[in-house]
């Protein structure tokens, strides 16, 4: 049900990890729904240097939190949150119906970290 | 590399039953239905195929009823004990552990008025014949309990039940499509009254199975049309496949024992092997009771289908959950009836031996899954790689 693309970055996902120094964290989901996605963003002057992830999920939960956190790298905070679910899914070359979900979730865990960072940093 | 641990979904076809079959679909083509020679020709390999297998299941060859397989007997049993029973009220007693082809027909027999007590297991995955007995109303058709589950391979008292529900003068229906291959059944010695099988689950060919029927069990038929079958099942008999079925239950019968025995040494090996060397992991399901192919367990913090995939990226065939439901995202229904942490639901992997499963291959994929498990929990974010361990809060 997986194409190639997807089972290619599945197995070699790339941002994995937490920054130890981040400053946007956005996790969503939860264990008792099978996935969780936790985004980690290193933010300077309004962009995006660093992203990495760690998620609890199926293969395309990976695989789409390996393409959103490449996609965004270098972006500057609205560019990234102009990245979609579909352009994660259309990066992936498809994703099985049933499994659509887990690019919206990657697109939602970015908006939360980016969320975070602005909540951290709204100008007193 | 290729290791197929997924022979509770399928089974490789024998090379004996395929040779059973071939001349059957090739020069004896004749419809077993028709007068003429090309057609007794048929009917005698269908004949002998039904006294074959009745004869293992202690049945009458008259009480044999071939079916496409598990789902449409299952279906069967159920929707025509519903049809067939007498009185206003209807209720069906079946566990919370069933396969979907009876949890599915359940809930489409709900929708017509019926209602249906779904017995929860405990811990180890059995049904207790005290809750069934609890829950017989004046109105209970049809008890239906599987043999062995599916997902966790645990072995049901289908014989107390079936005494309790002659007693009770209560049609009692097991699906034994999973145990078969293992199990020594005899439907006299254990009061069943109707009976489901599917060839494809002991090495026969897809797409045949069969329905028990001890005779005076009233049942409707689903299929209108031709008198197959004594008039219950109509369409055209599948001449090859019926052979191929009786070839396949016949060697599976034959050699019951040695794999039994083979099996129960590997399955206790790799789970021994696995709880010990692999942190966090739990076995769903108990130890006794438990079909000798069937080893199923949770790894915590990580997800069972990202486990499968890479597995299988390694060529190890393995089934998350029930194969049925792993395009669906919810958890598995065998899992959490057994009470334990929803989170263990969503980590769960079925390893289904087979009569061909060496050590060596368990060994392998031992050292494979260790890998795959260490990778992914690099990748949770409940698992804390430093610590070595993990929190679900």
């Amino acid at each position: 049900m997986y194409n190639k693309k997807v089972l290619e970055v599945f197995q070699n996902p790339k941002n994995v990890g937490e920054i130890d120094d981040a400053n946007g964290i956005g996790k969503v989901g939860n264990a008792s729904c099978g996935d969780i996605m936790q985004v980690s963003l290193k933010i300077e002057n309004d962009i995006i240097v660093d992203a990495k992830f760690k998620t609890f999920g199926c293969a395309a939960a990976i695989a789409t939190s390996s393409t959103a956190t490449e996609m965004i790298k270098g972006k500057t905070l609205d560019e990234a949150l102009k990245v979609k679910n579909a352009d994660v899914v259309e990066y992936l070359e498809g994703l099985p119906p049933q499994k659509i979900h887990c690019s919206v979730m990657a697109e939602e865990a970015i908006q939360a970290a980016i969320e975070d960072y602005k909540k951290n940093h709204a100008k007193k | 590399m290729k290791i197929y641990l997924d022979n509770s979904a399928t089974t490789s076809l024998d090379g004996e039953v395929l040779q059973a079959m071939l001349p059957y679909f090739t020069d004896m083509y004749g419809n077993s239905s028709s007068l003429h020679g090309f057609g007794r020709e048929s009917l005698n390999a269908v004949d002998n195929a039904r006294e074959k297998i009745a004869k293992i299941l202690g049945a009458k060859p008259s009480e044999i009823y071939f079916t496409s397989g598990g789902v449409e007997s299952n279906n069967w049993a159920l929707k025509g004990a519903v049809a067939a029973a007498k009185g206003r009220n209807k209720h069906i007693i079946t566990s919370a552990i069933e396969h979907p082809a009876i949890i599915e027909t359940c809930h489409s027999l709900e929708k017509d008025g019926v209602e249906v007590t779904y017995i929860p297991v405990n811990s180890d995955g059995i049904v207790s014949l005290e809750n069934i007995k609890a829950a017989v109303r004046e109105d209970t058709v049809l008890v239906s309990i599987m043999t062995a589950n599916n997902e966790i391979g645990s072995i049901q008292p289908v014989a107390e039940i079936g005494a309790f529900c002659r007693e009770e003068g209560i049609p009692f229906h097991t699906d034994a499509v999973q145990a078969i291959d293992s199990q020594y059944i005899d439907v006299d010695k254990m009061n069943i009254d109707m009976l489901s099988l599917s060839a494809h689950k002991f090495h026969g060919p897809k797409g045949i199975g069969l329905l028990y029927i001890r005779s005076g069990v009233r049942l409707k038929r689903l299929l209108d049309g031709g008198h197959q079958e004594r008039g219950q099942r109509a369409g055209t008999t599948n001449v090859p496949l019926v052979v191929g079925m009786a070839k396949a239950l016949e060697l599976s019968a034959a050699n019951r024992a040695n794999y039994n025995k083979k099996l129960t040494k590997l399955r206790d090996y790799f789970i021994d092997r696995a709880l010990q060397e692999i942190p966090f992991t739990h076995l769903n399901g108990g130890r006794e009771n438990r079909l000798p192919n069937n080893i199923n367990l949770s790894f915590e913090f990580i997800e069972g289908e990202s486990i499968l995939m890479v597995l299988d990226l390694e060529g190890i065939a393995v089934s998350s959950g029930s194969a049925c439901s792993s395009g669906a995202l919810e958890a598995s229904h065998v899992i959490l009836a057994l009470g334990g942490r929803e989170e263990l639901a969503h980590s769960s992997i079925r390893f289904s031996l087979g009569r061909d499963t060496t050590k060596e291959e368990l060994d392998i994929t031992l050292e494979v899954l260790k890998k795959a498990v260490d990778r992914l929990r690099g990748m949770s974010p409940l698992f804390n790689v430093e610590k070595g361990t993990g929190s679900y809060v």
